[in-house]
């Protein structure tokens, strides 16, 4: 028996997203992205780490090292990944629930430290997996299974929570326009330091948004000053995870160059250590 | 043979007088007469202000417990001797500013204030007195002064109190063997440096903290990287991650924060990922008693976690133990890909000891990877231990899971394999058990009554049984349970006592759980830890 699936790159795992799920534009994406890896004969650096909800069924899926972890703790995974072993493509994926609910204090953290990371949030604006409640980035007035007369709460923007917390790549792309998301993955994982993406993703079953989307879906032009701030805020504040819209921006908000965490923080080589010597010396 | 000797100091002052620093000092100064020495910090949970004491106890025998009898008060300030008096043995002195009847009275402040020095220094100065009373040479005393920073005014400080007072005493000196001094935190993080560890990464709580401290400050020399993250939560899965890639990575903190990292315990457990826990217990529930000591979290690290898993769980009693005990739970760890316990606590972390290290240190090692087949991160074995392989290695796919999963890694619902999957997990615990049952200390006569105890208890308890002719017993792990090693130890016991600093007698529970008698019990659960003199009271009625 292989792990290796019919197509490159898949496993013999069983496909269990919904049809019509923009999982599987995520997924096709992500693999047009390692093939390149593959190339470049960097299949084995790569790491996925996942948390748990639909969204995370992708490591499942790919024939490639995973970390499939809990929910809401893909970051911290990640991270402790890429500080171990800093040679490694460390890719997290997340859902919206996971990212922005559960784990959002580790997200804040990761766009602090910046620590050199690829995250993909699956924004699909609701909790796939256990049956369509409400998110963080769920519109006001979403009718989900936990709020039957409509959520209370005013939507989360994550795009401008990554600017405030100095994220270093800050982007977003939707499924729907897939050469544009493998662009973006790719330029995220190129990216020195955090890089994030928000995927607009539909879940076909619980939140079909991929009407609203194609409508208002555009692509920032290149003529966007990505290295400045407040216009990154401006395109931000275009669209506020609403259910109404003008303009979807999507494409590279931001982007900056900073020192990494693994740069700044790690110790250098390892020195060997002599016990006996250094108890005589500090503990008589 | 000398004549038995000891001499208990209480050092006393406000938060911010450097009371423990001064007691670590003359800790310094007598072991490197030979003689041993014992540590116990009593301080308030705030910065400033606040009443805080070390008690020094002194030997030239080994000593790991302190009394609540004193020979001798070093006061910084008045309330120290309020405090105190009353256990100051009948013949004992007071060392203070204040007038006295029943020793010196010194100008400290006045002496550090004319000098222009900080405040702090009254410490050093206050040392110098002492030293001078009990006979030590200035000398002596320099090399232990003289590794201070401000090195200089701290000597000429010593020197202004040294010439303060007359010497009245005078105390034994032993030929110097090799100990060292450590407080139980830094033994627990030299054993896992020992062990090999690569990774430290925790959030700040006492009495945890320490460890923190001491690996941050020298992680260039020991080669451990030393993180602090933005809560329990990401260190634990950070230090998973950590392992994950095949770097050995140690958590560590108290209850409240444990209680933040139990979910990834159960992960750690699932995608059978190597860690090592340090849980520094205070008296709970909640906030609890921050710089106080209980033994209330055994049944906790015991059964935390969801789902059915082995572990273990050591509970090292000083800093010797607690040195071996961590690079053992680390050596655990990895060659059974386990999660693996050290359960500490305010009185053994915080206490300083005067021991040896052991020859042989347990190192990390683990079942390697063949490269033959196709790899198979869960591949059944015989022992239900599947070789490790890393990413970043060109022959394997690693993948790590938290659902249920196949022998690659992939999620699974079927019934045979859940249940194939279960049994894999654990088998290993018949081995730990072969290899953790002898983790046993047994001293003294058999046909006698016996103390039980765990932890930083041993101290006191072992004394005690060396004072009433008991027999001592402490197991050092307790779990897996070493029932077979523990029935064998108590059968011939005319009765069995067990002693320990919490409310409910959770050991005693334990051992009852086992089907092992108990006749009775010694509980304390004031936040303080037995003391030699308290639990012989204790103890005499009931044997
Ligand atoms: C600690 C914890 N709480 C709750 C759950 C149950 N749970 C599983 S997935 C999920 C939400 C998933 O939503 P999201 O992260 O948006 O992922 P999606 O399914 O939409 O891809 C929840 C609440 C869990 N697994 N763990
Ligand atoms: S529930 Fe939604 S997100 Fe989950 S698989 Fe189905 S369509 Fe996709
Ligand atoms: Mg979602």
């Amino acid at each position: 028996m292989s792990l290796e699936g019919k197509t490159p790159l898949s496993t013999y795992a069983p496909n269990t997203w919904c049809p019509g799920c923009g999982n599987f534009g995520l997924l096709s994406a992500v693999k047009q992205v390692l093939l390149h890896l593959k190339e470049d004969n960097k299949l084995h650096q790569v790491v996925l780490v996942s948390g748990i909800g639909c969204h995370a069924k992708i490591v499942d899926y790919l024939a490639v090292n995973s970390f499939y972890s809990i929910h809401g703790r893909v970051l911290p995974v990640a991270w402790g990944i890429k500080m171990a072993n800093p040679s490694l493509i460390v890719i997290g994926h997340a859902g919206d629930g996971d990212a922005y609910g559960e784990g959002i204090s580790h997200l804040i953290f990761a766009a602090k430290r910046n620590t050199d990371l690829t995250f993909l949030v699956h924004n699909n604006r609701v909790y796939g997996l256990t049956t369509g409640q409400f998110t963080p980035t769920s519109p006001k007035k979403f009718k989900g299974r936990s709020t039957p007369f409509g959520s209370p709460e005013e939507p989360l923007n994550p795009i401008e929570i990554m600017l405030a917390s100095k994220a270093t790549f800050v982007a977003r792309s939707y499924v729907g326009r897939p050469k544009h998301l493998a662009y973006i993955i790719k330029e995220a994982i190129k990216h020195p330091g955090f890089a994030f993406i928000d995927v607009l993703q539909p879940c076909y079953t619980f939140f079909n948004t991929y009407n609203f989307y194609n409508q208002y879906v555009r692509e920032i032009p290149p003529s966007h000053p990505r290295e400045n701030l407040e216009a990154a805020l401006e395109l931000a504040r275009r669209w506020d995870y609403g259910e109404k819209a003008q303009e979807i921006p999507i494409g590279i908000f931001y982007q900056i160059k900073r020192p990494t965490f693994e740069e700044e923080a790690l110790i250098k080589k390892h020195p060997s250590f002599d016990l006996k010597a250094y108890v005589a010396q500090n503990h008589s | 043979m000398q004549k038995k000797f000891e001499i208990n100091i209480l050092f006393g002052g406000q938060a911010g007088d450097g009371i423990r620093q001064l007691g670590t000092l003359w800790a310094k100064l007598l072991a490197k007469r030979g003689l041993y020495v014992f540590l116990y910090d009593d301080y308030p949970s705030l910065i400033r202000g606040g009443h805080n004491f070390s008690i020094v106890r002194a030997a030239n025998y080994p000593v790991e417990t302190h009394k609540d009898q004193v020979d001798l008060i070093v006061a910084l300030d008045l309330e120290t001797i309020n405090r105190h008096h009353h256990h100051l043995s009948e013949k004992g002195f007071i060392l203070s500013e204040g007038k006295t009847s029943q020793g010196f009275s010194l100008p400290w402040s006045k002496t550090v204030k004319e000098a222009g020095v900080p405040r702090i220094m009254k410490n050093t100065v206050a040392l110098g007195s002492l030293a001078k009373f009990c006979g030590i040479s200035f000398e002596e005393l320099s090399q232990v002064v003289k590794k201070l920073p401000q090195a200089e005014k701290n000597l000429e400080m010593a020197q202004k109190g040294y010439n303060l007072i007359p010497q009245t005493i005078s105390l034994p000196s032993l030929p110097e063997e090799k100990r060292f001094l450590f407080y139980g935190n830094e033994a627990i993080a030299l054993g896992a440096v020992a062990a090999g560890l690569k990774f430290y990464i925790a959030y700040p709580m006492t009495p945890a903290s320490s460890i923190l401290h001491y690996l941050a400050a020298r992680r260039e020399t020991f080669g451990v990287n030393v993180i602090h993250p933005e809560n329990e939560i990401a260190a634990v899965l950070a230090a998973l991650g950590s392992a994950y890639t095949g770097s050995p990575a140690m958590v560590g903190t108290s209850g409240g924060g444990f209680a933040l990292m139990v979910e990834a315990l159960s992960l750690s457990a699932q995608a059978e990922i190597p860690i090592t826990f340090v849980e520094c217990q205070r008296p709970g529930p909640s906030t609890g008693v921050p710089t106080y000591t209980m033994q209330g979290d055994l049944e906790f690290v015991l059964h935390a976690g969801h789902g059915e898993f082995p572990r273990v769980v050591l509970a090292p009693g000083d800093a010797f133990q607690a040195f071996y005990l961590t690079a053992l739970a680390l050596s655990l760890a990895w060659r059974y890909q386990i999660p693996t316990f050290i359960l500490s606590d305010k009185h053994l972390s915080e206490s300083l000891f005067c021991q040896n290290l052991p020859e042989k240190i347990p190192q990390i090692s683990y079942k390697k990877w063949h490269k033959k087949d196709e790899y198979q991160r869960y591949s059944f074995e015989e022992d239900g231990i599947s070789p490790l392989a890393f990413p970043g290695d060109k022959r394997a796919v690693v993948k790590a899971t938290s659902y249920e999963h196949d022998p690659f890694g992939i999620t699974t619902e079927e019934a045979e394999m859940i249940a194939r999957m279960q049994a894999k997990r654990l088998k290993k615990e018949n081995l730990l058990l072969q290899e953790t049952e002898k983790l046993l200390e047994t001293k003294g006569p058999e046909r006698v009554p016996a103390l039980v105890c765990w932890g930083s208890s041993k101290g006191a308890v072992q004394e005690v049984c060396k004072a009433l002719g008991l027999r001592f017993i402490q197991p050092l792990v307790l779990r897996p349970f070493p029932k077979r090693a523990l029935e064998k130890a108590l059968a011939p016991a005319s009765k069995v006592i067990v002693c320990e600093t919490n409310a409910t007698g959770q050991l005693a529970k334990l051992l009852k759980y086992h089907d092992l008698e108990v006749d009775e019990v010694i509980l304390r659960y004031d936040g303080r830890p037995f003391t030699t003199d308290s639990l012989k009271k204790k103890v005499e009625p009931l044997i």
